[in-house]
C-alpha cells in the first residue's frame, strides 16, 4: 500500500515543478534549490517526518527529502553539541547524498565521454 | 506598439500552446514511478534486516548510482526529454545534474573542468540547503536556550 502512496505523492510533487518549467523561466537548478529549501522548512516544522512515515520514498526520494534530512541533522547535532551543532548539522546530514553524487559523478566522467552535442 | 511587442504578439498567435497537461501527466507518472521503485526497494532492504532510517539512505545512494550510470550511457537525458520534471525532482535528477556537467567538461581538464563544473548544480543546492538549515538551527538553538524544555 505504501508503494501506491509513494507513487501518488512522489508523482504529485513533480507536477508543480513541471508547471514552473513550462510557465516560467525558472531553470532546473533553481527548481532544485527551491525543493531543497522547501524540504528544510518542512523538516523544521516536523511535517517532513510525518509525511515520510506516511508515504516513505514518496517524499524522501524527491529532493525535498534532501532538505528534510538536513533539518533533521541540524536538530540532532544541536541536541548533541549545542551551538556548534548549528554548523555541524547541515553538511553532516547532507554528506551521504552529496558524496555519493560526487564520487559516482567523477567515476562516470572517468569511464564515459560526453556525447557530441547535437545542434 | 514597439517593434519588439509587435513581434511577440505575432509569435504568440502562431506558436503552439505548450502541452502543459501532457507534460504534467508524464512528470507525474515518471516521478511517481521512480518514487515507487525506491519504496519497493526500501521494503526489500527492510525485509533483509536494514533499519528503517538506513534503508532510506541506502535507497537514495542506489538511485544516485543508477542515475549516474544511465547518465553516462546517455539514457537518462533521453528519458528526461519525455519525463520532464518527473526525472528532475527525484534525487536521480540531482545526481544527473552532478554527473552530466562532470562528463561534459572533461575536455576543460580534471581540476577546473570536472572539479569545478561538477558543482554547477550541486553547489547551489548545497549552499541554499545549508543556509536554510543554519537559519533553522539558529532558531532551534535560541528556542532551546530560552524556551526551556524543548
Amino acid at each position: 500500500m505504501s508503494i501506491l502512496y509513494a507513487f501518488l505523492v512522489g508523482g504529485a510533487l513533480c507536477v508543480p515543478a513541471q508547471i514552473l518549467i513550462d510557465r516560467t523561466k525558472l531553470t532546473p537548478a533553481r527548481i532544485l534549490v527551491l525543493y531543497v529549501t522547501l524540504g528544510v522548512i518542512l523538516g523544521a516544522l516536523g511535517l517532513y517526518q510525518t509525511l515520510r512515515d506516511a508515504v516513505g520514498c514518496g517524499v524522501s526520494v524527491p529532493l525535498i527529502g534532501f532538505g528534510g534530512v538536513i533539518a533533521e541533522g541540524v536538530k540532532k547535532a544541536i541536541d548533541e553539541e549545542a551551538f556548534l551543532g548549528i554548523f555541524k548539522g547541515p553538511l553532516t546530514a547532507a554528506a551521504v547524498g552529496t558524496s555519493a553524487a560526487l564520487v559516482f559523478g567523477y567515476l562516470t566522467a572517468l569511464i564515459f565521454n560526453g556525447k557530441p552535442h547535437k545542434m | 506598439m514597439s517593434q519588439k511587442e509587435e513581434y511577440e504578439a505575432k509569435i504568440k498567435a502562431i506558436a503552439p500552446t505548450s502541452p502543459l497537461f501532457k507534460n504534467c501527466l508524464f512528470a507525474f507518472l515518471f516521478g511517481g514511478g521512480i518514487c515507487a521503485f525506491g519504496e519497493t526497494f526500501r521494503h526489500l532492504l527492510m525485509r533483509i534486516g536494514l533499519e528503517s532510517s538506513d534503508a532510506f539512505v541506502q535507497v537514495s545512494v542506489t538511485l544516485i548510482f543508477l542515475s549516474a550510470v544511465l547518465t553516462g550511457l546517455g539514457i537518462y537525458d533521453n528519458i528526461a526529454k519525455i519525463a520532464g520534471a518527473g526525472t528532475l525532482v527525484p534525487v536521480t535528477g540531482f545526481a544527473n545534474a552532478v554527473v552530466s556537467p562532470a562528463i561534459d567538461t572533461k575536455s576543460e581538464g580534471w581540476v577546473l573542468g570536472v572539479g569545478a563544473k561538477i558543482f554547477t548544480v550541486a553547489g547551489p543546492v548545497l549552499l541554499y540547503g545549508v543556509l536554510a538549515g543554519t537559519v533553522y538551527g539558529l532558531i532551534y538553538y535560541a528556542v532551546s536556550l530560552f524556551g526551556g524544555g524543548v
